[in-house]
């Protein structure tokens, strides 16, 4: 019996706690223990990006997490973004601008777009396509992605 | 991936100990880009993996007048973040933008690039370029080694048992002085250099001889290589284009490359060639200070 240790962290504003093994990823924990399924596991050794989640407002690729590292930190997932039931503008964006097909790496483009916009609100082309560099898509060609995140960044501002 | 202990240091002394107790089957985490992927595909292996990221010196950075002191385990993102390093550092700067993508920069330490020694790394040829000291902890004390004589083979290097790098310090910035750093790649982001090149000039007052130079190379050799006697053969020279392309002859002659996925020798040895030249010009044009971009 592998020994667990109790790790308490807070996700997407919610005091989480959880036992896991020294060995297992953030991904895999938020996936398998936690049942957030958003966050997709597509590489697992960070190069695709699909399992990118925000640790201390940071994008990291959950895959490259122990678990046991996150205790004390602050992580938001795809999950924390809706509000009551309404998209967050982000994602919005991404449906209305057709920017995925089959979806794998949607919640990872979403979660650096955000961390992007976070820091940048009206980042230029190169810009984005230099910062979501680390997110892998095989479906869209990226053009529309980087449309999804300019229209995002054009309704974030609408909306202050 | 095979269990291991896990434990977090809080201080440099319990860091070395927990290292000293396990020897070779301890393995140090700061952003885990390279350890944790090394782990599950059984490349490393690890009996114990101590969490370095809670002792305060690894994660400070100070820059005064006397140069750069930085904490082994600062993450890239602070780095690029602080606008007074960019300016005193920018091929510092160069390398931690280019080192994977943003999420790997969030974790991914330059300390860590150095430790995992990889001929391709690229913040080494920017530390030689720096001429860069490391500060090494361990059970007999405190050294320091040049970090030209930091890595001795292909993921190997100078640290011994229970010993830990706890800082990198650059050398002043002095006026008249820059640095840059190129690497090349088949796409834009994201991918394992098949030349890297760092350069950094001393220039007189008029900004128009070279009084000192150091340049470096990656992925051409076992270990990242510093090129001394090219280096030296700048000292006096007039910054132009005919000196630059000396030294781009002097590094593809000093480059041994092997033939692998990213390149033939041949390609390797040319490349070598033109990034030394092209680094050296950002090198030259930022001690003039003018500005310079790498991405363009």
């Amino acid at each position: 019996m592998v020994r667990k240790t109790h790790v308490a962290t807070t996700i997407n504003g919610e005091p989480v706690e959880f036992l896991c093994e020294a060995r297992q990823s953030l991904l895999e924990v938020l996936r398998e223990t936690l049942g957030l399924t958003g966050s997709k596991e597509g590489c697992n050794n960070g190069n695709c990006g699909a399992c990118t989640v925000l640790l201390d407002g940071q994008p990291v690729d959950s895959c490259l997490v122990l678990a046991v590292e996150v205790e004390g930190a602050q992580i938001t997932t795809i999950e924390g973004l809706s509000k009551d039931s309404h998209l967050h503008p982000i994602q919005q964006c991404f449906l209305e601008d057709a920017a995925l097909q089959c979806g794998i790496c949607t919640p990872g483009f979403i979660m650096s777009a955000k961390a992007l916009l976070d820091r940048d609100p009206n980042p230029s082309e190169h810009a984005i396509r230099f910062q979501l560099a680390g997110n892998l898509c095989r479906c869209t060609g990226y053009d529309k992605i980087i449309r999804a995140v300019q229209d995002s960044a054009k309704r974030m501002a609408g909306q202050k | 991936m095979n269990d291991f202990e896990f434990q977090t240091a809080t201080t440099v002394d319990e860091a070395v100990s927990l290292l000293a107790a396990k020897g070779n089957r301890a393995r140090v985490l700061t952003g885990g880009t390279d350890l944790i992927v090394q782990l599950r595909e059984n490349l490393r292996e690890a009996d114990l993996v101590v969490d370095v990221k809670k002792i305060p010196e690894l994660m400070q950075y100070s820059l005064t007048e006397k140069g750069l002191r930085l904490g082994a385990g600062v993450p890239c993102y602070r780095i690029y973040g602080d606008e007074a390093i960019c300016k005193a550092y920018p091929g510092l700067v160069d390398s931690a933008r280019i080192i994977g993508g943003w999420q790997i920069q969030s974790r991914a330490s330059i300390g860590g690039n150095l430790c995992n020694s990889s001929p391709a790394a690229d913040s080494i040829p920017t530390l030689i370029a720096y001429d860069v000291i490391c500060h090494i902890a361990g059970p007999e004390g405190r050294r320091t080694v040049p970090v030209a004589e930091f890595c001795t083979a292909p993921g190997q290097n100078v640290l011994k048992r229970g010993e830990l790098l706890t800082e990198l310090e650059f050398p002043a910035a002095a006026r008249h002085s820059g640095g840059a750093y190129l690497r090349f790649i088949p796409r834009n982001e994201m991918d394992i250099a098949v030349v890297g090149a760092g350069a950094w000039v001393q220039l007189d007052a008029r900004g128009e001889k070279i009084e000192r130079a150091r340049l470096a190379l990656a992925a051409v050799a076992p270990t990242p290589l510093f090129l001394s006697d090219a280096s030296a053969a700048l000292a006096g020279k007039p910054a132009t284009e005919a000196t630059f392309k000396e030294a781009a002859a002097a590094a593809s002659a000093i480059a041994k490359p092997i033939n692998d996925k990213r390149g033939t020798v041949e390609y390797r040895k040319h490349l070598a060639g033109v990034l030394i030249e092209r680094s050296l010009v950002g090198a030259v044009r930022r001690a003039r200070g003018e500005k310079w971009d790498p991405h363009l």
